[in-house]
């Protein structure tokens, strides 16, 4: 299956103060087109970086990132942060219509694909609120509306729910899967939730070290529509759990 | 005492105990006033002072009115509002601008660093001596004092309001593509910059009215040009007119302020 993303050797050192950390190495990942992968790991193995690199907010020190995407658009990806960001002096509709400024597009326009966009999310009724008026669940779905709305081909996630409450992230966890069945789009979803993980995905990639790097990546088989008592494989849920917390338990317990 | 009234206090909507309390807070304000008009008109009127030292406050009205026919009063206005936004605007221009260049580019920030060191202690009146002799007693002069005036208060407010704004913001704009100095200045910075900005304007507004005075009194046709002639024929009921054309029109531009600033930040929570 041919590949949306191509990740070679890729290595990214940072240097602060005079001191270097080398928060990856060696890192290959082939992402095929129309995959929903999740990267598992612990804090500050460096999942978020890859994804930096792949928005572009961060620069490979060594290795090499191929982007195959079909349109010469200019805005191939997209990301969701941890935190929604959305920027507190525009509506929801104008938030959500950020990225299609500079593109030659009408303001008319731009609303109208916005306004599809929070459409798909279920919040087309709030796009003339401020983001202060709305819940931590909606700011979220208004944050992944801003990514869809620029028609991306792979959507970035970093930790896009960790920040939620249990009820909100498990309706934003199925109403994801939704999306990602209707739209077809390649998924690069970051987090260190291992029922999250296995629960959203098809393949599952889990980073691990100082630096980090990938050991291990499984397919994820359980039929959809998944149910949240189904049980993922037990084998591969102990192999992540093995690489993540050495037998401490989940990475979560790791990450706090 | 203290448990009747912990007693009595459920039996009070929230909102009307707002509103009596609103009341009463407006009902002191006025009786505040009136006490503070009483004693002032009692010192002149029981001797206390010399009325030409003192007026009270009822030979106010017909100086007012004797400004007001011989049509003084409404040239003092005028002179002293377009001074005051001229210098106002001109001020304000410069201030952002240099504040958000210095305050988005360090090598800006370092330029200027020593400078800004060296001039900002200066008062704006310091400047009256270059400023007549640049531009002689003429309202030029007096736009450029108030300009001065204006520009190192929202010169630091906007520098400082850029310096804050939230990276994850920046980065925001990044992830979407827009990488370019203008596109995070109009998308991120200045309306992030915002609330920032306006409280140095405000600030400012208030410096200007100030700096008209004084750059008036050195003799550029306006309020304070007026106070000082009238004060020379010690006609202190004018002078008094004038203190309180000034109070006025501070009190009408600040709420007028106010209002804008409330509409430009209605985002806010």
């Amino acid at each position: 299956m041919e590949s949306v993303i191509n990740i070679q050797g890729l290595g990214l050192t940072f240097e602060r103060d005079g001191r270097r950390t080398e928060v990856l190495r060696g890192l290959d990942l082939a992402i095929p087109r129309g995959a929903f992968v999740a990267i598992v790991g612990a804090s500050g193995v460096g999942k978020s970086t890859l994804l930096r690199v792949l928005i572009g907010l961060a620069q490979a020190s060594a290795g090499k990132v191929t982007l195959d995407t079909h349109s010469a658009q200019r805005q191939p990806v997209a990301l969701v942060f941890q935190d929604s960001r959305l920027l507190p002096w525009r509506r929801v509709i104008d938030n959500v219509a950020f990225g299609l400024e500079g593109r030659g597009l009408s303001r008319s326009d731009r609303h109208a694909k916005a306004l599809d966009a929070l459409g798909i999310v279920g919040l087309a009724h709030l796009a003339r609120r401020w983001p202060h008026q709305l819940s931590g669940g909606q700011r979220q779905r208004v944050a992944l509306a801003r990514a869809l709305a620029v028609e991306p081909e792979v959507l970035l996630m970093d930790e896009p729910f960790s920040a939620l409450d249990a009820i909100s992230r498990e309706s934003l966890q199925d109403e994801l899967t939704r999306i990602w069945q209707v739209t077809g789009k390649t998924i690069l979803f970051v987090t260190h939730d291992i029922e999250e993980a296995t629960y959203l995905a098809d393949r599952v990639v889990v980073l691990a070290g100082a630096p980090g790097r990938t050991v291990a990546d499984h397919v994820i088989n359980t039929p959809r529509p998944r149910r949240r008592d189904d049980d993922a494989d037990a084998a591969i849920v102990a192999d992540i759990r093995r690489h993540l917390g050495g037998g401490k338990g989940s990475a979560l317990a790791e990450a706090a | 005492m203290a448990l009747t009234e912990t007693a009595a206090l459920p039996a009070v909507p929230a909102a009307r105990r707002a509103r009596l309390n609103a009341f009463s807070s407006v009902g002191l304000g006025a009786a505040g006033l009136l006490a503070f008009l009483l004693i002032w008109q009692a010192v002149p009127s029981l001797g206390l002072v010399n009325p030409m030292m003192l007026p009270g406050p009822l030979a106010i009205p017909a100086a007012f009115q004797s400004e007001l026919a011989s049509g003084m009063w409404f040239s003092a206005v005028t002179g002293s509002l377009s001074h005051y936004t001229l210098g106002l605007v001109a001020g304000s221009a410069l201030g952002i601008a240099l504040g958000v260049l210095t305050g988005m580019s360090r090598v800006a920030e370092d330029l200027t660093a020593w400078v800004v060191r060296v001039l900002r202690p200066i008062p704006g009146l310091a400047w009256a001596p270059f400023a007549i002799i640049w531009f002689g007693v003429t309202p030029s002069a007096a736009v450029f004092i108030i300009t001065i005036s204006v520009f190192w208060i929202v010169f630091f407010a906007a520098h400082g309001a850029v310096r804050a704004v939230d990276r994850d913001l920046l980065e925001v704009a990044e992830a979407f593509g827009f990488r370019a100095a203008h596109e995070k200045l109009f998308k991120i910075y200045l309306p992030a910059a915002m609330p920032g900005i306006l409280v140095g304007l405000r600030t400012a507004l208030g410096q200007a009215w100030m700096a008209v005075v004084a750059a008036e009194i050195f003799g550029v046709p306006g309020l304070g040009h007026r106070m000082i002639e009238a004060s020379a024929l010690l006609a202190t009921d004018i002078v008094i007119v004038y203190m309180l054309t000034m109070a006025a029109l501070y009190g009408l531009l600040d709420s007028l302020f106010l209002l804008l600033q409330n509409w430009l930040l209605r985002w806010k929570a």
